[in-house]
């Protein structure tokens, strides 16, 4: 019988936000200024190597295509042959903000969907994870239920949501009797449904992930606490609110930038569902029509790139120096 | 506060209730009931969309049509499930994911832990701006970098290597981009791990004249299996569970892996919904064979990672 798997040692580690500043060995795990003398040339190279080539291989693919997204949206290219790239400074962007119908509303709808997540599965989540971590029967079998969609393909998980909203043949139509023509609701269709639509399928997936966040957070909250509070005579909402939540401060962390760039990344859901079609417009959506639509505007597709790369760093830099300066201070 | 008293009750699932018969029961608590209805509740209002795909691929799509979705069964059969297999030839798909999948699951580790073996057991100026190009990357979103790499795709010739002789439309194509972008997850959270090997280890050997690759593939990488293993799992499901990288850079239906050539087949092959279920059906059974079979792995990879978008 195979325990619980919240209960592996890998798990019961603090998630990475205060990974690194536990670890405060640090500096004496490493090979010392005396000890690399050690190294021969041939180590050296070795090293050199064994750095060098996956970090071209990174930076080249991900790095330098990042870069190269900043400097052609500053021009426009038709993608046949480098003669015809033009620089045309910022009219790509004077376009973009002033004259693209599907820009703000895909913007609005990037943060509809982080304002979603964070607002409804990610308590849900955190509270399943509070019942299920007061050692009960069947645990087990429980967060497999909620775990489940998060092993899912975010395109299955697609298909399968279309067989609940689609308006002729959905569960939801069927069970209130919306299925026949002229009392349809188009739940994929109408632009003012379909995202929200949407979103109940990403949240149901979602909630699994932050349940099991929490869970892994909560299995690192010290047990004398909770003592501590049920001899002050505090009830189990007191001793949450005030014990144990402050103590998830570092989850809390982790769990805000994986929302923030689940909801930047957002993309195989609604392609599944309708292509980014009236009403679930996405900057990745109008990215990638970009590319794979008939319009091979680079320079244009590019600019879009940029304005999800700038978004993007906006939250992964302060989180990074933040988990890293933990890291050398320690 | 619902402490419990049985102390097994901490390993949760099955083996806390065989204990609980044999040591003395907590009294059952009308609190602690309503907890077990709500949560059986929720668990199985969890499962719902799953359990009607599977309901509705196991009916016949003559019957469903002349009777509605939402109606008792006369005939239930895994009928739609070995059409969309054999009608849609899903073999192929799936022999194209285990292509792309294997080299960039192995590659992906063999090339992060070199990274984080680097950063980690030794003292280098660079160290902390290496891992953090490699965190960073990580967390972009994917169509940040994808028009440029698309045009570098298109350019890069290799002929005779691949079918279409370019990197573009080929499973070399997607394990390399795979490997680029998942090793810097991976990089993060090995050099995690390495760094709390005690660092005796590695200086000993050092002193006694070994080789750092020696001590690389020797000492510390068997010392890292367990967060390797966790890796494995979880770069298996992700990249098994690709849709997009493959919607764009593989063009050839034919050359789709398993999860995009089910929006290729929808409208090619699938005329019925219930076909469509099992076809989505079918796809996810081999990440949920992963992870009922490798659950422990799966869930600390995750939370030991857990800066992973």
């Amino acid at each position: 019988m195979t325990t619980t798997p919240t209960e592996s040692p890998e798990a019961a580690t603090p998630p990475p936000g205060s990974g690194p500043a536990a670890n405060t060995a640090r500096t004496a795990t490493k090979v010392s200024q005396g000890h690399r003398r050690l190294l021969t040339r041939r180590d050296r190279l070795t090293l050199g190597l064994m750095a060098g080539l996956p970090t071209f291989l990174h930076v080249a693919l991900v790095w330098v295509t990042a870069l190269a997204s900043i400097a052609l949206a500053f021009t426009t290219w038709d993608g046949i042959g480098f003669d015809s790239i033009k620089w045309v400074g910022l009219d790509n962007f004077k376009e973009l903000f002033t004259n693209n119908p599907q820009f703000w509303p895909a913007v609005e709808h990037n943060i509809v969907w982080f304002v979603v997540l964070i607002l409804i599965p990610t308590p849900l989540g955190l509270f399943l994870a509070v019942q299920l971590d007061k050692n009960i029967r069947f645990s087990r079998v429980y967060q497999t239920a909620f775990f489940l969609p998060v092993v899912m393909s975010l395109a299955v998980i697609g298909f399968v949501w279309q067989l609940i909203y689609n308006p002729d043949t959905g569960l939801i139509n069927s069970i209130i009797g919306a299925n026949e023509p002229g009392r349809y609701i188009d739940w994929i269709g109408d632009p003012d449904l379909n995202l929200w639509a949407i979103l109940i399928a990403a949240s149901w997936r979602h909630t699994g992930y932050m349940m099991i966040l929490y869970l892994a957070g909560l299995k690192g909250v010290d047990p004398s606490l909770r003592e501590a509070s049920a001899l002050d005579g505090a009830n189990e909402w007191q001793t949450f609110k005030n014990v144990i939540f402050p103590t998830l401060r570092p989850t809390n962390t982790v769990v805000l930038v994986v929302t923030i760039i689940e909801a930047l990344r957002a993309f195989d859901l609604v392609f599944v569902f309708n292509k980014g079609a009236e009403g679930t417009e996405l900057l990745s959506i109008l990215v990638t029509n970009n590319i794979i639509g008939e319009s091979s505007r680079i320079g244009y597709g590019s600019a879009i790139a940029v304005v999800l790369l700038v978004i993007s760093l906006a939250v992964i830099i302060p989180y990074l120096i933040a988990t890293f300066r933990k890291e050398r201070r320690a | 506060m619902s402490t419990t008293v049985d102390t097994n009750a901490a390993t949760g699932g099955l083996k806390s209730d065989l204990h609980g018969d044999l040591k003395k029961r907590t009294p059952v608590r009308p609190v602690r009931v309503l907890l077990h209805v709500f949560l059986a509740g929720a668990a199985l209002a969890w499962l719902a969309p799953l359990l009607w795909a599977l309901y509705a691929a196991m009916r016949p799509y003559g019957e469903t049509s002349e009777k509605g979705y939402v109606s008792w069964p006369d005939k239930l059969s895994f009928e739609n499930f070995t059409n969309a297999f054999t009608q849609s030839d899903m073999t192929h798909y799936f022999v194209n994911t285990l292509i792309i999948a294997v080299p960039a699951v192995l590659l992906t580790l063999f090339l992060s832990s070199m990274v984080a073996f680097y950063v980690s057991r030794f003292d280098f100026r660079i160290n902390l701006f290496l891992l953090l190009v490699f965190t960073a990357g990580n967390l972009l979103p994917q169509q940040v970098i994808i028009t440029p790499l698309y045009r570098l795709y298109l350019l890069i010739d290799i002929p005779g290597i691949t079918m279409s002789g370019k990197l573009y439309d080929s499973a070399l194509g997607l394990v390399l981009i795979h490997v680029a972008f998942q090793s810097g997850f991976c990089a993060f959270v090995l050099s995690n791990y390495m760094r709390s090997l005690p660092h005796e280890l590695t200086e000993a050997a050092l002193v006694d004249g070994a080789s750092v690759w020696r001590l690389y593939w020797q000492i510390v990488l068997p010392l890292c299996k367990p967060a390797m293993a966790a890796l494995a799992t979880l770069l298996s499901i992700w990249i098994y569970n690709d849709f997009f990288w493959a919607l764009v850079l593989i063009s050839t239906g034919e050359n789709m892996p398993i999860t995009s050539a089910l929006n290729n087949l929808s409208g090619q092959y699938f005329t019925d919904p219930n076909l469509v279920a099992a076809g989505a059906l079918l796809t996810a059974i081999p990440t949920l064979i992963v992870y009922f079979a490798l659950q422990r792995q799966f869930v600390s990879g995750l939370t030991l990672g857990a800066n992973k978008g």
